[in-house]
């Protein structure tokens, strides 16, 4: 019996079907799922806080109006990602606290700090756009509402790149200043944007039963490599450098040579030691904790009118 | 190569599936920007600029909740209702500035605080931190959504077209935040002894700031026909707030009044302790690069 359902879910997932989330899966599959969803779920929701970071001090109203409205994507991201991860049997409550008390990853990116509003274009620049190489592969993904939640995700994805390199573009037209600001950025987060793909293939653990699985479509070196042969042409159009001596064109490969980022920092980060770990953290815990009589209230309220109807 | 290349194909060249625009011009199209005849024009610019900077000041202030509110889903209706306002906000500094020359920026970004004329209750801090709490901030807004409501209910008959267009338009917004602010306050009356003291809480700490609400201005008294008197909308709002606080089951506190500073407020420029560093914040990085283009 089992045989016959384990045989039945390998079959529909090496045909390209989806799973649904009625359909037998092996443990394991439901549980990679649960931690990849809910780690996808809170870095989008820990990705509020760098660039929340400027939303009080956007230079232009326009600007301010296209910041919040992202932030706000993100929370939807986040909301819609969360709700996946409840179709497996998970609950936002016990995932959220997993997160604040660092039992749960977030991208480490977001651990980086946002210091000049520059940033928030090279975010959607180069961020969203490592982002959304991740993710496009996901949107056929073998499980069926982290793809359906995928698609929608990358869309809003796609337009938020458009507009940070929009901004960027802007930024450059502009003053000398503005100009050394946008490449500032660019020689801070190109590095990190680049260990977004997580560590080369060699060293990925991960990577070879999620590929069987098709909850992962493409190693970590191809969509690196992909990212770097797409970011090129857009930092010429743009006129910024990226800060890697060995970024050249290798016409024999038809791709872009590039250089090793600093693992060592990338790791460091993830463990716990990038600049605002335990910011992103402590701010993430206060909203939660300060909001817990709010939450409370609310079920109450909802409890008493329940009550109400049903003695009527 | 385009660059969007991959996800292109995802995208489509269309945008009216992006939940909020970023352009506001295309909201106001086709209505007519002439002023009316014999209309005070430095009036007109005054008074657009007191509801818009009631609009401006507080969506500053309700965006400050931005990744700080108690569920994803608050998270996201409080930008939400902070994106209407600075949408109000814009188009009426951009009505304001076709008076006085100036755009949108130079008028939010540009002005020092003896120039902004909104009202106090707009940018008083009411949390999140020290000045209050989500409590707090359902207070104020049920209160500004519910004045406001009343107000643009009446500005739709504006003898200016472009305020009744914005008025038209901003109806609808305000009827959401305002049944959001009530839904809120009876939740939280009604929930936990907690939240209910904590809600009885902002109110008391919001109710000193709504008599300047219905204050008539001379600016107000000069633009018949186009202005709103605030102090026809009194009974109105007092009869919505009650409502409210009776389906709560809280308490209208009792009538104080925040006293004026030798006889002015915020409409004539005379702000809190708290509008200076609101101003210093939002205000800092545009006039840091001056000649700069974002």
């Amino acid at each position: 019996m089992a045989d016959d359902l384990e045989l039945r879910f390998e079959r529909t997932v090496q045909a390209e079907s989806r799973i649904e989330p009625r359909d037998w899966m092996p443990d394991g599959y439901r549980k990679t799922l649960i931690r990849q969803i809910a780690q996808h779920a809170h870095s989008e929701i820990i990705g509020m806080q760098p660039e929340g970071n400027w939303i009080s001090r956007a230079p232009s109203l326009r600007r301010k109006a296209i910041l919040l409205a992202k932030v706000q994507d993100e929370a939807g991201h986040g909301l819609y990602l969360y709700s996946a991860t409840e179709t497996l049997g998970a609950d936002r409550e016990d995932l959220t606290t997993k997160l604040i008390e660092g039992r749960q990853k977030y991208s480490s990116i977001f651990n980086y700090p946002t210091l000049t509003f520059a940033d928030v274009g090279v975010i959607g620049w180069l961020v969203d756009g490592a982002a959304i190489c991740n993710q496009v592969p996901l949107c056929r993904t073998s499980y069926g509402p982290y793809a359906r939640a995928m698609i929608r995700i990358c869309k809003e994805e796609s337009f938020h790149q458009r507009q940070g390199y929009e901004l960027l573009m802007t930024m450059m037209r502009g003053t000398q200043q503005q100009r050394d600001m946008v490449q500032d950025s660019v020689n801070r987060w190109w590095w990190p944007a680049l260990m977004m793909f997580g560590p080369p293939d060699s060293e990925s653990t991960n990577t070879e039963q999620s590929m069987a699985w098709r909850i992962k479509r493409d190693t970590n070196d191809e969509l690196r490599q992909k990212f770097v042969n797409m970011s090129m042409p857009q930092a010429e159009a743009l006129g910024v450098t990226f800060p890697d001596p060995e970024l050249k064109w290798n016409e024999e490969r038809g791709q872009y040579d590039f250089g090793s980022p600093d693992w060592d920092e990338f790791w460091q980060v993830v463990k716990g030691g990038g600049v605002c770990n335990e910011q992103r953290i402590a701010h993430r815990r206060k909203a939660h904790e300060d909001g817990s009589w709010v939450r409370e209230a609310a079920v109450a309220h909802a409890q008493k009118h329940a009550q109400k109807e049903g003695a009527a | 190569m385009s660059f969007d290349n991959a996800y292109e194909s995802l995208l489509g060249h269309e945008d009216a599936h992006w939940a909020f625009g970023t352009g506001f011009s295309e909201a106001l199209s086709g209505v007519n920007r002439e002023f009316p005849p014999g209309v005070d024009r430095e009036a007109l610019a005054a008074y657009c600029l007191m509801l818009g900077d009631d609009a401006l000041i507080f969506s500053q202030r309700l965006s400050e909740w931005c990744s700080r509110a108690p569920e994803l889903e608050e998270d996201i209706a409080l930008a939400n209702i902070a994106l209407d306002l600075l949408g109000q906000a814009r188009m009426l500094l951009t009505r304001a500035g076709e008076v006085l020359d100036r755009d949108e920026d130079q008028l939010a970004y540009l002005r020092d605080e003896r120039e902004f004329r909104n009202v106090h209750l707009a940018e008083i801090d009411c949390g999140p931190g020290p000045g209050g709490d989500f409590g707090t901030t359902i207070a104020r807004l049920l209160v500004f959504s519910s004045w406001r409501l009343a107000l643009f209910s009446r500005l739709r008959g504006s003898a200016d077209p472009v305020l009744a267009a914005i008025a038209e338009k901003g109806l609808k917004e305000l009827a959401y935040h305002r049944d959001h602010a009530a839904q809120w306050t009876v939740r939280l009356g009604d929930g936990t002894d907690e939240s209910h003291r904590r809600m009885q809480a902002g109110l008391a700490r919001v109710w000193p700031f709504v008599d300047e609400l219905f204050a008539t201005h001379p600016v107000e008294t000069r633009l018949a026909g186009v202005a709103v008197d605030p102090a026809s909308l009194r009974s109105e709002v007092d009869g919505v707030l009650e409502a409210v606080l009776n389906a709560a089951g809280l308490t209208r506190p009792a009538d104080t009044r925040a006293a004026r500073v030798a006889g002015m407020a915020g409409r004539d420029g005379v702000h809190t302790e708290a509008m200076g560093y609101l101003l210093a914040e939002m205000q800092h990085l545009h006039r840091s690069l001056p000649g700069a283009v974002w």
